[in-house]
């Protein structure tokens, strides 16, 4: 006798069809992102040998690691500089994507058309673009130019400060920061985007509410906004060093690439991919070790 | 003065002083835009003429046909069009799915895989690109087709199966911003359509979709901006097909290689130096750009609103 099939509970159908929807990821998660990344694991341990039919792989231990550590000629030194300008940067374009965000999160005329320019360099910073700048002559001329300007970053403004007592390294970050303006505003639109969402979420009530005890501007600031926004802090910082690390224009992705197709081989570009990788997720275990504990989650 | 009069002070100062400032960020963003049209409208004696600075004194349409040409752009432009056209919309539909899913259901694993979704966002693109390229060289279904493995590169198919499986460009983004966007949708639809009889797939193709259309305008204007403008993946999948970038990269030293040999004997010197270089390809770069500005500010109304309403934080 056939046994009649119970149908399902209600409960136990939607989580069969919650997980269902997922398929398509988890599929191209297992196949199309964690075998590569295995086999990426596999290829800079060993030496790939390309034939017209397939390729092989002939293993070469720890030598590819070895190679771009200690014998390639740039690869140490573009590491350094491509950590030290992110541990630069970042702190920027936070604080510059904030204060945007809270500008436009205020009340003004024409403030439609200033956001639509804001999120411009989302658009336009990407990608090919990007990349062919690097290797724009006459753009690496105005540059040049504007940076031997005595505008700001001129020995009269240190001597100035110098003479005022502040720490010169102090002094040096401030200049170099306002130099800097352009390299930090046009990554900054996506954070911008984000810090902009969580002002909005914040309700009116709870300034109301402040205002009513009489709290100052100040005051509401750093006991609300603050506190409130530091969720999307972390994320923004997240995403900041994502960013940054993955950009066509930089020079550590560039030289992996130049490694790969007409330098060392696969081998070592892997090799170098890897310690990136290794080291982006340090960094980012970093600071988010550092900052979770300092976030303030609403509840 | 009386208080109010000061209060009205305080604020024709702050507006000023904002006015003062969003000019100046306005500028430093609009600038490389300005830049590139000014240079890419130069001929070659303006760009040596030290007096010239923002205006060109000669103003040429030549860069632009030369460029026009040589990355034969209505080609390349069909082909990046179709390229990003089809990506998105296929990202669109199963990010949107995965989305909902992680959004909605509770089962066993969803955090896990939520988790997995922004872990992918990441790695470093080129990590994994080498054994990607590889793998959709010799394609054989991960040893499951038999006979002699296929080659997809040069092909659409490498990206119809990562945008199929949310493995693209940035999926891992979209999923997280179809997730936050459906997480901020009232629940009573859904329950309405289930007690009317609806399953859970009419539920979210009927239901939810249409009501989360801004959400979808933002994923896909990133889909197609970060799709249109992606180097990475179009020269190592699409190698030897001229999309967009390739062409771009490409078309300077095809121009120079033009002119040098209609023109041998005349004083080409000059044309073939790096300043030449970089009028031609700011025009390429605009000419890349300009399609992309214009669907900006055709769709750019629903992407902020969408952000700031629920869009990426919820």
């Amino acid at each position: 006798m056939k046994r009649k099939r119970r149908p399902m509970s209600f409960s136990r159908r939607q989580k069969l069809a919650g997980f269902l929807f997922t398929v398509p990821f988890l599929l191209g998660f297992i196949f199309l992102f964690a075998v590569p990344f295995y086999q990426a694991v596999v290829i800079s341990f060993s030496e790939l040998v390309l034939t017209p039919q397939t390729f092989e792989l002939q293993p070469k231990g720890w030598a590819n690691y070895g190679y771009a550590l200690q014998v390639h000629p740039e690869f140490s030194k573009t590491f350094t500089e491509v950590m030290v300008k992110l541990a630069t940067e970042l702190p920027m374009i936070i604080g510059f994507s904030f204060f945007a965000a809270t500008i436009l999160n205020s009340d003004f005329r024409g403030r439609s058309i200033v956001r639509t320019l804001f999120f411009l360099p989302v658009i336009l910073g990407a990608g090919v673009v990007l990349k062919m700048e690097v290797n724009d002559y006459a753009q690496i001329m105005v540059t040049h130019l504007a940076e031997g300007a005595p505008f700001f970053g001129g020995a009269a403004v240190r001597g100035f400060f110098a003479a005022a007592r502040f720490p010169a390294g102090m002094v040096d970050y401030v200049i170099d920061a306002i130099q800097a303006l352009p390299t930090v505003i046009r990554p900054s639109g996506v954070q911008i985007l984000i810090f902009l969402a969580g002002l909005q979420s914040i309700s009116k009530e709870v300034y109301e509410a402040a205002s009513v005890e009489g709290a100052t501007g100040w005051e509401r600031f750093w006991l609300i906004t603050f506190p409130m926004m530091s969720p999307l802090i972390l994320v923004n910082v997240i995403y900041t060093v994502i960013d940054s690390f993955t950009a066509m224009n930089n020079e550590l992705v560039v030289l992996i690439r130049e490694t790969m197709l007409r330098g060392a081989g696969y081998g070592v570009s892997m090799a170098m991919a890897m310690i990136y990788f290794v080291a982006i997720g340090l960094v980012l275990l970093a600071v988010f070790g550092l900052l979770s504990r300092r976030v303030f989650y609403h509840v | 003065m009386s208080l109010a009069a000061k209060e009205k002070w305080r604020k024709r100062i702050v507006a000023f002083l904002r006015t003062v400032l969003l000019i100046g960020i306005a500028y430093v963003i609009l600038q490389p835009l300005f830049y590139r049209l000014s240079t890419a409208l130069m001929s070659i004696e303006d760009l040596y003429d030290q007096s010239v600075r923002w205006i060109p004194r000669k103003p040429t349409l030549r860069n632009f046909r030369l460029m026009w040409e040589h990355m034969e752009y209505p080609i390349a432009f069909a082909r990046s069009f179709f390229l990003a056209a089809l990506t998105s919309v296929l990202q669109l539909f199963t990010c949107s799915m995965v989305g909902y899913g992680l959004a909605r259901f509770k089962f066993p694993g969803s955090s896990i895989i939520f988790g997995l979704a922004i872990f992918t966002l990441m790695i470093p693109p080129q990590l994994i690109m080498t054994p990607s390229y590889l793998n959709f060289r010799f394609f054989d279904f991960f040893g499951l087709l038999r006979g002699k493995p296929l080659n997809l590169t040069g092909t659409y198919w490498p990206f119809i199966l990562m945008s199929l499986t949310c493995t693209g460009f940035r999926c891992g983004l979209y999923i997280f911003i179809m997730r936050q966007f459906f997480r901020g949708m009232p629940k009573e639809l859904e329950e309405a359509a289930y007690i009317d009889g609806a399953g859970p797939l009419t539920t979210f193709w009927r239901v939810m979709i249409p009501g989360a259309i801004p959400g979808l305008i933002t994923t896909f204007l990133f889909s197609f901006v970060w799709q249109w403008n992606d180097y990475l993946y179009v020269t190592t999948f699409m190698a030897g097909r001229n999309c967009l970038p390739q062409a771009l990269e490409g078309a300077a030293s095809r121009v120079a290689k033009a002119i040098d040999e209609a023109d041998a004997l005349a004083s080409t010197s000059g044309f073939l130096d790096d300043h030449f270089y970089s009028l031609i390809n700011n025009a390429g770069m605009l000419m890349v750009i300009v399609p992309l500005l214009i669907l900006y500010i055709f769709l750019q109304r629903y992407f902020v609103e969408s952000v700031e309403r629920t869009g990426i934080v919820g």
